[in-house]
């Protein structure tokens, strides 16, 4: 049976080439995303480019702030005017607009390149699967498990690169006596929970991660571990700076960088804005997958078609999404964006020492992780976090009251 | 027939009729129709009772919210009468430059509450704001925390809304000023009443129908704080400043939780209309029946 497939596929392959060339000629695509700080506008123009090679426009619609960008392209899909292609995570953000019938099912040209084949890992197939139909394009791989430390800092008051965030936590003090911050964070909530996952999986090992937000088990919540999960988060949080609330990730980053504050834990997007500026990775600045496990979330962003009037449209649609999981455009593309790329062919040769990280590990299934937002609705997530950061910033609630209100949110059925 | 009284009025009134009533009713009940469902991303029928409005009230961010409308509405509008009251008795004082004055004070007003926001952003920032210029000009007991603080951010707000709003109410307290007859004024000198007592019980009480005009497009103001408090803050620290309106478009627009907006939104509308519905019998009921005897 795989051999008929496979046999299939080779005599379609090249068939389909020859369609996307038909359709080909000038098309108009107008892309809504996310990608505005400067290591990500590097890694966008190289879908751009690629576009435009094939002789066709491309219209950049970037808008500040994943939550924002997404607002915008729903809303103009409601609207009637939607955008050819737009941005969400790799999560289950777009699920409604798959029910609804809203966007455009990319099996035709799925199956005629054998995506099944090629993109790893496979949960990635799943995230963008409903019905046996394809509905999205993954095109990259972040994820959130770094903590990136200036090496410079740690030269200077003598200490070892941290491996954990215990020894993070044992050097700090030295650094703040030093003048610097030894923890930089942006204090918006999805950098504040982000953090706080970061901490969680490195503390208790993704089997019990998934037992609490995969299962809800309640009695694996309450066994002890997850409240030292967020005593760490409280003690790493008395050695950030006060101009944190509202900070902006990159701006955060751009501290680490200049030398201002020793560590940032953030996705490995922040390894596009080290490389902007010029640092050489293991060298200039560390990144360090704390915890004696290492993992690495299946985090990450797709692309997703939404349906338009315009019959003409779907093959534009098509012919982007197939340009976007292009071996070439995969490896230039994830290379400007600090990214894994979503298949394993991929020419990967000008991987820094930090992407050659990643890409050990994910090639280990038992180091592969999920995260909350794969299992549960972005009302259980959204309910969750706001937790988490009014823990973050209140100094009296307490750990106890947090455990009761997260157990909340666990059995609320949300 | 009171109704075809003015017939050609009626008509000429009928397509504004018309929009208030499918734009605002339409929309009020239509949000309240998809308060009852469980709609996320997008609109869908989905019927599931009172649940949004009971995780509502569960939340705590929701009551940090209502706390805060009450802090905000009380201090701005009672900071914005004070202020406002003083520069215009101050102005009052036939100063030289007093147009200047006039400009400088009402300028404020003149800018978008986005701007206001921002430009209080930076001035109110622990790390470039004027805390560190001060620290940098050997003043390194200062510290002006407010935006970063818990507990005072929402003030911090106030301030900066303070700052906006209270050329305006100037303006409008000077325009009363002004109408004040020189006789009032020649009388109270006559009788010897200190001056700060003049303005107080005599011309105060005079300027009532300017103090409501303030209030009233004031308090307008307060209910739909929004993009002061989201270029100020964006709700934070935490959720420390949050208000109704900034749950509601948080969930409508970035959280994909329609249900639960549309059930804040409600609850918004209800609680406008509580605060209204006594003013407006009073307006149009009670002034009728006694201004027809």
């Amino acid at each position: 049976m795989k051999k008929f497939f496979s046999i299939l596929l080779t005599i379609f392959i090249p068939l389909s080439f020859t369609n996307v060339s038909k359709a080909a000629g000038h098309m108009e695509a107008e892309v809504i995303h996310w990608w505005t700080s400067g290591g990500e506008q590097a890694a966008i123009s190289q879908f751009a480019e690629a576009w435009q090679e094939m002789g066709n426009t491309w219209i950049d619609t970037a808008i500040t702030g994943g939550e924002n960008a997404r607002g915008t392209t729903v809303n103009r899909i409601i609207g009637g005017n939607p955008p050819t292609a737009a941005q969400f995570n790799i999560s289950k953000q777009f699920v409604d607009l798959v029910e609804q019938g809203l966007l455009q099912s990319l099996e035709e040209v799925a199956s005629a390149e054998g995506w099944r084949d090629f993109i790893y890992p496979p949960e990635l197939i799943e995230t963008c699967e409903f019905e046996g139909e394809f509905y999205c394009v993954p095109v990259n791989i972040h994820s959130w498990q770094w903590m990136w430390i200036n090496n410079d800092v740690y030269k200077q008051v003598g200490l070892p690169v941290p491996q954990t965030f215990e020894e993070f936590l044992a050097g700090a003090p030295t650094i703040q006596a030093a003048g610097i911050i030894p923890l930089a964070l942006g204090g918006q909530g999805w950098q504040e929970s982000g953090m706080f996952d970061v901490v969680a999986s490195s503390i208790m090992g993704f089997p019990l991660m998934q037992s609490i937000y995969r299962d809800k088990d309640v009695d694996a919540f309450r066994d002890g571990r997850f409240e030292s999960v967020l005593n760490t988060f409280r003690e790493l949080n008395t050695f950030t700076d006060e101009g944190s609330p509202g900070r902006l990730w990159n701006d955060t980053t751009a501290m680490v960088i200049e030398g201002k504050a020793a560590m940032q834990v953030m996705g490995d997007w922040a390894r596009g804005e080290f490389a902007v500026a010029g640092m050489e990775a293991m060298k200039d600045y560390s990144c360090v997958i704390p915890g004696k496990e290492k993992y690495v979330a299946l985090g990450g962003d797709v692309f997703v078609f939404p349906k338009n009037d315009d019959p003409k449209v779907k093959d534009v649609q098509l012919a982007m999404a197939s340009m976007m999981v292009n071996p070439t455009v995969q490896a230039n593309f994830n290379n400007a964006k600090g990214s894994l790329p979503m298949r394993l062919d991929v020419d990967t040769s000008a991987a820094d020492a930090c992407m050659q990280m990643g890409l050990d590990l994910i090639q280990n299934p038992d180091a592969i992780m999920r995260e909350s937002d794969d299992w549960n609705t972005p009302a259980f997530t959204n309910a969750w976090d706001d937790i988490i950061s009014e823990f973050r910033n209140d100094p009296n609630y307490t750990v106890a009251q947090v455990m009761d209100d997260l157990e909340g949110v666990l059995t609320s059925g949300l | 027939m009171p109704l075809f009284r003015n017939i050609a009025s009626m008509i000429a009134l009928l397509p504004m009729i018309v929009i208030s009533l499918t734009v605002f009713v339409g929309c009020i009940i239509y949000s309240f129709v998809y308060s009852l469902t469980n709609s996320k991303l997008i609109p869908v029928f989905n019927y599931i009772g009172f649940d949004q409005y009971e995780r509502l009230f569960k939340q705590r961010k929701w009551d940090v919210a209502v706390e805060n409308i009450f802090i905000y509405g009380f201090v701005f509008t009672i900071g914005c009468l004070i202020i406002g009251f003083l520069l215009a008795v101050l102005i009052d004082q036939k100063i030289r430059g007093e147009s200047l004055f006039r400009t400088i004070f009402l300028y404020p007003y003149a800018m978008s509450f986005v701007v206001t926001g921002l430009v209080w952003k930076w001035v109110l920032n622990p790390t470039f704001g004027l805390e560190n210029s001060m620290h940098m000009w050997g003043f390194a007991w200062f510290e002006l925390d407010w935006l970063v603080n818990r507990d005072l951010a929402i003030y911090a707000v106030c301030i900066a809304a303070v700052w906006q709003g209270a050329g305006f109410v100037m303006v409008l307290m000077l325009a009363g000023l002004r109408g004040i007859d020189e006789d009032i004024w020649k009388s109270l000198s006559i009788e010897g009443v200190a001056k700060w007592k003049s303005y107080i019980f005599v011309i105060l009480p005079m300027l009532r129908p300017m103090v409501v005009t303030a209030v009233v497009l004031i308090a307008a103001g307060v209910v739909k704080v929004y993009d002061l408090i989201l270029t100020l803050t964006s709700g934070g620290p935490g959720y420390a400043t949050t208000t109704p309106a900034l749950y509601v478009m948080e969930n409508f627009f970035k959280r994909a939780d329609l249900g639960q907006a549309f059930a804040a939104s409600i609850i918004m509308f209800i609680s406008v209309v509580c605060i209204l519905a006594p003013w407006a019998f009073y307006e149009f009921y009670l002034r009728n029946k006694y201004a027809a005897n």
